[in-house]
């Protein structure tokens, strides 16, 4: 679904080339395309008026830069505006503070916290976390549970019902003891007042630094008012969105962050403890459309990817290396996500691991920096590459083995996915270039 | 609930019926052929055409594309606002656009109630019929076996406690399958709202495999003579194949006799293409919708059992056990759209 309004985004793109005066009716296609997409993506629906709005009148009226075409110009705005919808990531410093999370039921509050305590503690900070959800049976343990895996400490009592009370209970202590403190609490909504005035009261009495608004990327126009009433009660200074691994594109979060003039700091992409990344506003936005980076799409849009770049004999033989994964990354890299890429090319009905596109940016530089710590010969022939091999790998690019693994892993699924593909008579070149420039 | 949708619709009733101006039409021709019966599974049930086909006689009026448009994009509008994802949105206006323009209706019949119709329709048409959960398992060979499914944080556990309450009520004995060995502290919810409600639960340990949990849960059942089974599951993304594979496998072991896809009635867009996921994975024959209770505007309700098209059975209305409403089609869009709505 996603899928063809990206495509037919990229269409109504495509109406604009080769044109030399802004054309009313090819720039109103594109923002009606737009639309499509931003709303399929639970962007609200108000928010997505004003936005259209705003490119159709910046499209028409500001004069393009000099040497700059009309379909480039439009791309530009329609790249600023998007930026400016879904804001600049939240800040997040590396020094004692005090968290407390907040948000509907079932958002995944829990696992955040769990998530954030990690993230800090690979910083280098010590962390400590408060259980504040006194409501839903099993979340003492589910919180401690997950801390204890990595050494966190996890203040709280399965036993006691009021929220409020477990804050000062234990927070003097843990100030004492550790410089992040995370603050997990219950579910609530809007209208629960009752819950309301609770979270209200843990957020006086513990005076956090940061209070975050943890949401579902999956939460549809009901996030703006929620988000409001979050945000009147215990004035929101960052958002989190949640479950970013699923399908949905996580546009009600925008509606968080204009009603908290906040920015996102978080995105949670999976159910372990390490997925969890800073938000990235570029392929945050290439989701929401459904198409590739929409940035690189703007800037290299006349770029032309380097034939040594790809070795697609190499792919075609069959013979895959780490090092030509490596290349393969780094120019897909430069034309966006990797769904869209291997969507481009003509796999037939092959089913692709779903495993492998989970390559987001972030992780592919982590990828990098991992295959950057290989010799030559584990390169060309990853088979030699085991045991003490990984811990090297592992301590050489500051990651754990468990990462090095999961290159690994990734790597087989890729030559597995090209191997099926080999046979099949295509030109990986001209499908990258057809996804890169879209004239 | 479906507040804001209600007073939208009332709204856009009114609209509709006012713009539909009074013009009579000379001559008149055979209205094309439309669709027959036998495409009503998934299209908006075009009785409207057909009611205003058996009416066409010598006087008529005609009503024109131009003389709604205003109005339909309103309701539109109102549809997006409301979570229904946008391919039902457009499903549904292009529905009532076919059914209300270029029709001939008999000077004199009741502008507003055709328009009051045709909406009704449109909704009954997505929301289908009811399902008689009590109904079933009279009807059903014991114990019953009902599957629980959905991804992370829909309110599954709670529900099933909820749902075990409610059988009880109504005299069933249930036990209960504590199938999300995955998550922490999972074992530890189920168990705790299962002996709030005094229902048995069957679990083994963390990490275990969910299909022998429910396997000794229907077990269980077969040897105390039990009426229902209620297996919980643990919570999954419709993207992630090896966690569908054991979905499915579950599935083949436990044999439901009734797969629940759990789903939150504030989902957005999302609820469409995990509904939809779900049900080609492993199957879907009624859905509960939870977390009604947040000033939801029912989108979702509208869009999965469009999208699907298998019947809600209840709502979520809250954190409580007794907080589950039957869903019943009919009442809803009676209440949606106010007197005149024939459906
Ligand atoms: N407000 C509200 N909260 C609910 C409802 N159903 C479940 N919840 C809450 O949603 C959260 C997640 O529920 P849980 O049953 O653990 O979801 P699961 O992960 O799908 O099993 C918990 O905090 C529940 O108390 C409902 O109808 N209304
Ligand atoms: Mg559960």
């Amino acid at each position: 679904m996603m899928d063809t309004l990206g495509s037919s985004l990229k269409n109504a793109l495509k109406k604009l080339a080769g044109k030399t005066v802004v054309d009313r009716a090819a720039v109103e296609e594109l923002v009606r395309d737009l639309q499509r997409a931003l709303l399929q993506s639970d962007v609200n629906v108000k928010l997505v008026a004003q936005l259209s709005q705003r490119i159709k009148e910046r499209s028409l009226n500001e004069e393009p830069p000099k040497g700059m075409t009309v379909r480039e110009h439009v791309l530009r705005i329609v790249y600023q505006e998007l930026v400016l919808l879904v804001g600049s990531a939240g800040s997040v410093e590396l020094q004692p503070q005090l968290i407390l999370l907040a948000g509907l039921q079932g958002s995944g509050k829990t696992t955040t916290a769990a998530k954030l305590a990690r993230w800090f503690q690979r910083k280098g900070l010590k962390v400590g976390m408060i259980c504040a959800d006194t409501f839903r049976p099993g979340a003492y343990e589910q919180l401690s549970t997950l801390c204890n895996r990595f050494n966190v400490h996890c203040y709280g009592d399965a036993k006691e019902t009021d929220a409020v009370r477990i804050v000062a209970k234990y927070l003097p202590g843990a100030r004492g003891q550790h410089e992040v403190i995370i603050v997990d609490t219950q579910g609530r909504h809007a209208l629960e007042a009752e819950l309301i005035r609770e979270i209200v009261e843990i957020s006086k009495i513990s005076k956090p630094d940061h209070r975050w608004l943890v949401i579902d990327a999956a939460l549809g126009q009901q996030a703006r008012e929620q988000a409001r009433r979050f945000h009147e009660a215990i004035s929101i200074d960052g958002v989190i969105v949640t479950k970013m691994d699923g399908t949905a594109k996580g546009g009600g979060a925008l509606s968080a962050v204009a009603e908290t003039k906040s920015g996102i700091v978080f995105i949670g992409t999976g159910e372990t403890i390490e997925d969890l990344e800073r938000f990235d506003p570029d392929s945050f936005i290439s989701r929401l459309l459904g198409m590739g980076d929409l940035k690189l799409l703007a800037e290299k849009a006349e770029e032309v990817i380097s034939p040594e770049e790809v070795d697609v004999n190499a792919l075609l033989r069959g013979k895959f290396t780490l090092k030509d994964m490596y290349k393969q990354l780094e120019a897909l890299n430069k034309m966006g996500p990797l769904r869209q890429v291997m969507s481009m090319l003509p796999l037939g009905g092959m089913e692709i691991p779903s495993d492998a596109y989970d390559a987001t940016s972030t992780k592919m530089q982590r990828y990098r920096v991992m295959m950057d710590s290989m010799t030559q010969m584990e390169l060309e022939d990853p088979s030699v590459i085991s045991g003490s091999r990984i811990q090297r790998i592992a301590r050489g690019s500051g990651t754990s083995p468990e990462d090095v693994k999961e290159l690994l892993k990734y790597h087989r699924v890729m030559q597995q996915a090209l191997k099926g593909v080999r046979g099949n008579k295509f030109n990986l070149q001209r499908m990258m270039k057809r996804f890169g420039r879209t004239k | 609930m479906f507040d804001s949708l209600r007073n939208g619709l009332r709204a856009i009733r009114g609209r509709l019926s006012a713009s539909i101006s009074v013009s009579a039409v000379e001559g008149t021709q055979e209205p094309q052929a439309e669709e027959g019966p036998e495409q009503r599974q998934k299209e908006v049930k075009p009785g409207l055409v057909k009611k205003v086909k058996t009416f066409v006689l010598d006087q008529e009026l005609f009503i024109s594309e131009k003389e709604i448009s205003g109005a339909l994009e309103e309701l539109e509008l109102l549809l997006l606002e409301s979570d229904v994802a946008l391919p039902v949105v457009d499903h549904i206006v292009a529905g009532l656009r076919r059914d209300l323009t270029g029709k001939r209706r008999r000077i004199g019949s009741d502008v507003d109630e055709i328009v009051a119709s045709a909406l009704a329709e449109a909704l009954v048409g997505v929301l289908g019929e009811g399902f008689d959960l009590i109904g079933f398992i009279r009807g059903h060979e014991r114990p019953v076996k009902i599957l629980f499914t959905g991804v992370n944080g829909t309110g599954k556990t709670t529900t099933i406690a909820k749902v075990g309450a409610y059988l009880k009520n109504h005299g069933f004995s249930v036990v209960i399958g504590s199938g999300d060995t995955f998550r922490a502290g999972a074992l530890e919810q189920m168990a705790t709202h299962a002996s709030r409600v005094g229902i048995r639960v069957i679990q083994h340990q963390q990490g275990a495999d969910p299909s022998a949990v429910l396997f000794d849960a229907v077990q269980h059942a077969i040897a105390n003579g039990i009426d229902v089974v209620l297996g919980d599951t643990a919570g999954r993304f419709h993207n992630k194949a090896n966690l569908m594979n054991q979905l499915e496998k579950v599935k083949r072991v436990m044999r439901p006799d009734l797969i629940v896809y759990v789903d939150e009635a504030v989902a957005g867009n999302d609820a469409v293409v995990r509904a939809d996921e779900f049900n080609r994975l492993v199957g879907t024959d009624a859905v509960i919708l939870t977390k009604a209770d947040m000033d939801m505007k029912g989108g979702a309700a509208i869009s999965i059992a469009h999208t699907i098209g298998k019947p809600i059975l209840f709502l979520g209305t809250g954190q409580g056990y007794q907080d589950l409403l039957p869903f019943s089609p009919g009442l809803l869009v009676k209440e949606i759209i106010g007197e005149g709505a024939k459906a």
